[in-house]
């Protein structure tokens, strides 16, 4: 059987959206998590609850939303709520099982920056900032990051901490007060990592076909660990790849069609 | 007490050079028109409060409005930087940009807090970011009951908050619906507060529990139709997505930018006159 072509960008999507499981409640950021999240949606996760910072709570939207409150997403959810009422009642109410984040800059301990490049009062390259993010990170029961692997993105030391993730590893996370449990998977246009207990560094779990080992550690500016048993991250489906460039396919067509002056 | 008036008496009437003002609305009715009228009026050294700075502060950061900026994510929502943003804080132009940065659920339990006058918001937040630490204002503070840390920030009470919302009555009843966003939080919290509406109506016919708006929280209300455009108001017109996409291109460069604020902002007299010129340069982007 022949597999499908597909690219690199796509066996993330695929990879990421399988982490999250039927049921769990999500809080979803705009971009790859969005794409991510909704894929998992309208294959193996028909009754996931996702949640968007705008207000609307269980969100099923027919294309991607290119902002974070387009009227797709009110229009579909079971409720919208206020701003307020999300960060407050939902995400700090601890009724999130999993965040779903995306960052400029990541650390072997999975601390994420999206605040700046450089230094933070003469900014190189001024990013958007934190949003939802550092309450995400901290109140969701479980985090996945999506992140494109490169040297300028996998980082010795970030410029910046916007949000947590393993703080200095081991049990430093727990023994600041966090509530959360941290990033459970990073998963790059590569390969997926994971915490390795107990010193709680990101290693490689699976490779996605046709990267080397060589390939992975060239685009990460630390010295990356694979785990003993590393393997191969499944090829995305055919179905799997059908609904995804769907979904791109009709976000495309409702992106042009705005109809505003 | 709300009065019907002009958007440009309001602007005139309530918002003097170096005031703290915030213009919210989440993503939905993000009041253009008004931002516009700012820029049109010749408006300096505001602090400017906004979750997201969104195009409208960009297009006020860039034209010269703004001293400060508290805000809470500074991008363009699926396009990418917001480059006059990014051009006063890494190059100080126009001006120098102040910025006061937080989290959206520290700044949303900030509008809270500022709506109910208290001085301070609480929240589970910031454990570990260095936030913080460029931040002075972001503090802890002890439960009373439990001994537990907790963050502690200053609440948001601007002298004017500026909202777009659907409908109001004849005497100033406003009514929103959709992704309400911190509106409401945010018309509480300041000492004066002015709407814009899609339209005056007879009657709301708001159902029991819907967000409005009562005419004495409100100073003044203007009718402005599209005054969200290119944001959206829910059940009136969509978010024009081709537009935000746009604005990467005329924002990049500060001649471009200049040159598009004097035609479609200094150089129109009004929101309506704006509509025209936009609709009219879309026609021509569309035919190139």
């Amino acid at each position: 059987m022949s597999l499908p072509e597909y690219t690199s960008d796509e066996m993330m999507t695929v990879s990421a959206a399988r982490m999250l499981r039927n049921g769990a409640v999500c809080f979803v950021g705009i971009g790859l998590p969005s794409t991510a999240a909704n894929l998992a949606r309208l294959t193996h996760a028909p009754d996931v609850v996702l949640i968007y910072e705008s207000g609307p709570i269980g969100a099923k939207p027919s294309h991607l939303p290119l902002s974070i409150g387009d009227s797709e997403l009110a229009e579909t959810a079971d409720t919208v709520v206020s701003t307020p009422e999300v960060f407050r009642y939902w995400l700090q109410g601890g009724r999130v099982d999993v965040g779903f984040l995306g960052a400029a800059q990541i650390d072997r301990y999975a601390n994420i920056n999206t605040t700046v490049i450089g230094d933070y009062g003469s900014p190189t390259v001024r990013l958007p900032g934190a949003g939802g993010a550092p309450e995400i990170s901290s109140n969701a029961k479980e985090v996945l990051l999506i992140v494109r692997q490169t040297l300028q993105t996998f980082v010795e030391k970030l410029d910046f901490v916007t949000s947590v993730g393993f703080l200095s590893g081991g049990d430093s996370r727990r023994a600041a007060g966090i509530r959360g449990d941290g990033p459970t998977a990073v998963i790059t246009d590569l390969c997926i990592l994971q915490p390795r207990l107990p010193d709680r560094e990101l290693v490689v779990t699976t490779m996605h076909p046709g990267i080397s080992r060589e390939r992975i550690a060239r685009s990460t500016s630390w010295d990356l660990h694979f785990a003993e048993d590393c393997g191969e991250t499944t090829p995305p489906t055919e179905h799997e790849l059908e609904v995804l460039r769907r979904l791109h396919c009709e976000s495309a067509a409702a992106y042009a069609a705005g109809d505003g002056a | 007490m709300a009065q019907w008036m002009t958007l440009s008496d309001a602007i005139t009437a309530f918002v003097q050079d170096g005031i703290s003002i915030a213009l919210e609305g989440f993503t939905h009715l993000i009041p253009f028109a008004a931002g516009h009228e700012l820029i049109r009026q010749g408006k300096r050294d505001l602090s400017l409060v906004r979750m997201t700075p969104d195009l409208i502060y960009d297009q006020m950061i860039g034209a010269g409005c703004a001293s400060s900026l508290m805000f809470s994510w500074g991008g363009n929502p699926g396009v990418g930087s917001l480059h006059r943003f990014r051009d006063a804080v890494e190059h100080g132009w126009p001006t120098p940009l102040v910025i006061n940065e937080r989290s959206h659920s520290d700044l949303s339990n900030a509008w809270v807090a500022g709506a109910a006058h208290l001085p301070f918001a609480v929240l589970r937040g910031y454990t570990g970011s260095d936030l913080p630490r460029v931040n002075p204002q972001i503090r802890t503070i002890a439960c009373p009951f439990t001994g537990e840390e907790l963050t502690a920030t200053p609440a948001v009470r601007p002298d004017v908050t500026i909202i777009h919302a659907q409908k109001a009555d004849r005497k100033g009843n406003v009514l929103l619906w959709g992704i309400i966003g911190v509106q409401k939080e945010a018309v509480l919290a300041a000492k004066h507060a002015i709407v814009t509406v899609e339209e005056q109506v007879d009657r709301l016919d708001a159902p029991p529990n819907a967000c409005v708006l009562p005419h004495w929280v409100i100073d003044a209300v203007c009718l402005v139709p599209r005054g969200a455009t290119p944001s959206y108001a829910h059940g009136y017109y969509t978010r024009d997505n081709a537009f935000y996409r746009r604005w990467d291109d005329i924002s990049r460069d500060r001649a471009t930018f200049r040159a598009w604020v004097q035609e479609h902002i200094l150089n129109t007299a009004d929101f309506g006159d704006y509509l025209r010129v936009a609709a009219e340069s879309k026609r021509q982007v569309a035919s190139r």
